[in-house]
């Protein structure tokens, strides 16, 4: 009887975590509140075990430091040269250079909002990457902020708690970003591998990649602001549809200690009341500013027309703009065509009054016929054929 | 000369005897084997391969003898992993709760305070948890993780040999009388 009553708890209890697991893979949604208290409880102790380290690694370091020094004052009092003294002494400065007082000079430089975290621990999962940073959200940290290092990116935050957050790093399986090539500008998607190296993924065989380019955050995945540094090209192969690119992940090639968490992205404010209500991502940056963008908007601005805000709408206007400069009118059956190689940036935008259609005719008379000014702008630049 | 059988095998009520721990241990040892598991890989990346939480399920479980009581050892402490990685929960607990029950159930017949046996059963429920891990995550979330059949068979050798001398530091924190 006592087995079959510890059979039928095990089968309870191995149950209810599969239902448990279930819930939150169909669902997409996470038992925070568990986390939330886990983290709690046992940050705490990880603090502790960092600061123990801390102390005894403070410690040694003192003491190295001190047999160092005692090595160095041998070797000095045999250096009569007063330039080779110098020169070592810049060089002990270079290597002892304070890394977190690099942080604070690039935090300082940095157009971005961004608050300096501290590594305190790793994730547990089999294949992850993660690890937990001394920041939450007292600190102002939300779900889907950047993290970065003065060197590139970092990876992102996906679990925020009061004190504590974790960051997914960017060589996990599971993290993408949207990356540029320096060279040729080639977008691609960076992609974790689980190891140390990651992989930009998405860029057609047939596009130059070379060994040693570097490739920066794009923007378009609105986590991470554009232009910061991703990492440096260290294999390229052809693939069977893409390329095989990998890069060594510049933000961790010095290891992790210490990160910045951006809290506002250079270029934009978060969009009021347009985020996604719930998904893995939570605070989204705005899309990055184009040349193109700045020129329409530019133009919206003279002419008083509201912003085009998304690819489709600029489309829309520039095929309208092309429609009123060769005086076509899209929509009547048997129109001609008009040329759509042009470029209507280049045209002098007509009065909008010119172009007003006709006004209907009243009643019983004949309509009015075709106002001259309905015949096309001349273009400054004739369109290349 | 004694047979081998009379080495492994329980043959008096007292060797058979359940141990008990002050419920203050079987709070704090689990978060810190736990907190270890977070922080030191980060300093000393080749502690990376050690897996306290495990130890200390396959340890308490052995030492309470309760099928009952190390099916729910093994479930708070696999969740409580869970709750630490970026995977949805369930996923350690419900291969913990399985070392858990087996390491209570199987500690009924073997003396579980001889050496020799908790090098082996360290060393068979680190394999079987890192097996069953792997078929959950492939299974359930249909991750493709590679299963490094060697390094689990390395890392399980000196996973063996960390428990050792952990099991009988833990030892000295069960209640007499």
């Amino acid at each position: 009887m006592s087995r079959y009553r510890n059979l039928a708890v095990l089968v309870i209890v191995i149950a209810a975590q599969l239902v448990l697991l279930a819930y939150q893979v169909r669902t997409k949604e996470d038992v925070s509140l568990l986390r939330s208290a886990t983290v709690t409880a046992v940050s705490p102790l990880a603090k502790a075990l960092d600061n123990a380290r801390g102390s005894s690694l403070g410690f040694l370091d003192r003491y190295i430091l001190l047999l160092r020094v005692e090595q160095e004052n041998e070797r000095l009092k045999t250096e009569l040269d007063k330039m080779k003294l110098e020169n070592q002494f810049l060089r002990t400065e270079l290597t002892t250079a304070d890394r977190v007082r690099a942080l604070a000079m690039f935090q300082q430089q940095t157009r971005a909002k961004t608050v300096a975290a501290r590594i305190i621990g790793t994730g547990t999962g089999a294949n992850s990457k993660a690890v937990f940073v001394d920041r939450g959200m007292k600190d102002g940290v939300e779900r889907g902020m950047a993290v970065i290092t003065p060197d590139g990116i970092v990876g992102k935050v996906t679990f925020v708690y009061p004190a504590a957050s974790q960051v997914l790093l960017i060589t996990d399986p599971f993290f993408a970003a949207g990356v540029i090539s320096q060279k040729s500008r080639v977008p691609g998607t960076l992609k974790g591998l689980g190891r140390s190296q990651v992989l930009v993924d998405h860029i057609q065989n047939e596009i130059k990649v070379e060994e040693g380019e570097w490739f920066f955050t794009s923007g378009d995945d609105r986590v991470f602001a554009k232009g910061l540094p991703a990492g440096q090209v260290r294999t390229v192969r052809q693939g069977k549809e893409f390329k095989e690119i990998f890069l060594d992940p510049s933000g961790l090639q010095r290891g992790l200690e210490e990160v910045l968490i951006v809290l506002e992205g250079v270029h934009q404010a978060i969009p009021e009341g347009t985020g996604p209500a719930a998904g893995p991502v939570s605070f989204i940056l705005p899309p990055p500013e184009s040349a193109e963008t700045r020129v329409a908007e530019q133009k919206a601005l003279e002419s008083g027309i509201p912003a085009l805000s998304t690819d489709a709408d600029r489309l829309r206007e520039k095929i309208k703009r092309i429609g009123e400069i060769q005086g076509v009118r899209f929509g009547n059956a048997g129109a001609r065509l008009p040329n759509f190689n042009m470029d209507p940036n280049q045209v002098t935008r007509p009065q909008a009054s010119v172009l007003a259609p006709p006004p209907r005719p009243a009643e019983g008379q004949a309509p009015a016929p075709a106002p001259a000014t309905a015949t096309p702008a001349t273009p400054t630049n004739p369109p290349q054929q | 000369m004694p047979d081998i059988s009379d080495q492994i095998l329980i043959d008096n009520p007292r060797r058979g005897k359940i141990s008990k721990f002050r419920v203050v241990w079987l709070i704090f040892i689990p978060l810190a084997s736990i907190a270890f598991q977070v922080n030191i890989p980060l300093f000393f990346r080749h502690l990376g391969y050690l897996e306290l939480p495990l130890l200390v399920t396959v340890y308490f479980s052995l030492m309470q003898r309760n099928p009952i009581g190390g099916t729910l050892i093994g479930a708070g402490i696999g969740l409580l992993q869970d709750a630490l990685s970026n995977q949805p929960l369930g996923i350690f607990g419900m291969v913990k709760t399985l070392v858990g029950y087996f390491a209570a159930s199987i500690s009924v017949k073997i003396d579980v305070d001889n050496t020799t046996i908790r090098f082996g059963l360290s060393f068979f429920f680190f394999f079987f948890h890192q097996f069953f891990t792997w078929i959950l995550v492939r299974a359930l979330l249909g991750q493709a993780i590679d299963f490094d059949l060697v390094q689990t068979l390395l890392f399980g050798l000196l996973n063996s040999l960390v428990a050792v001398p952990l099991f009988l530091i833990l030892d000295k924190l069960r209640e007499r009388g």
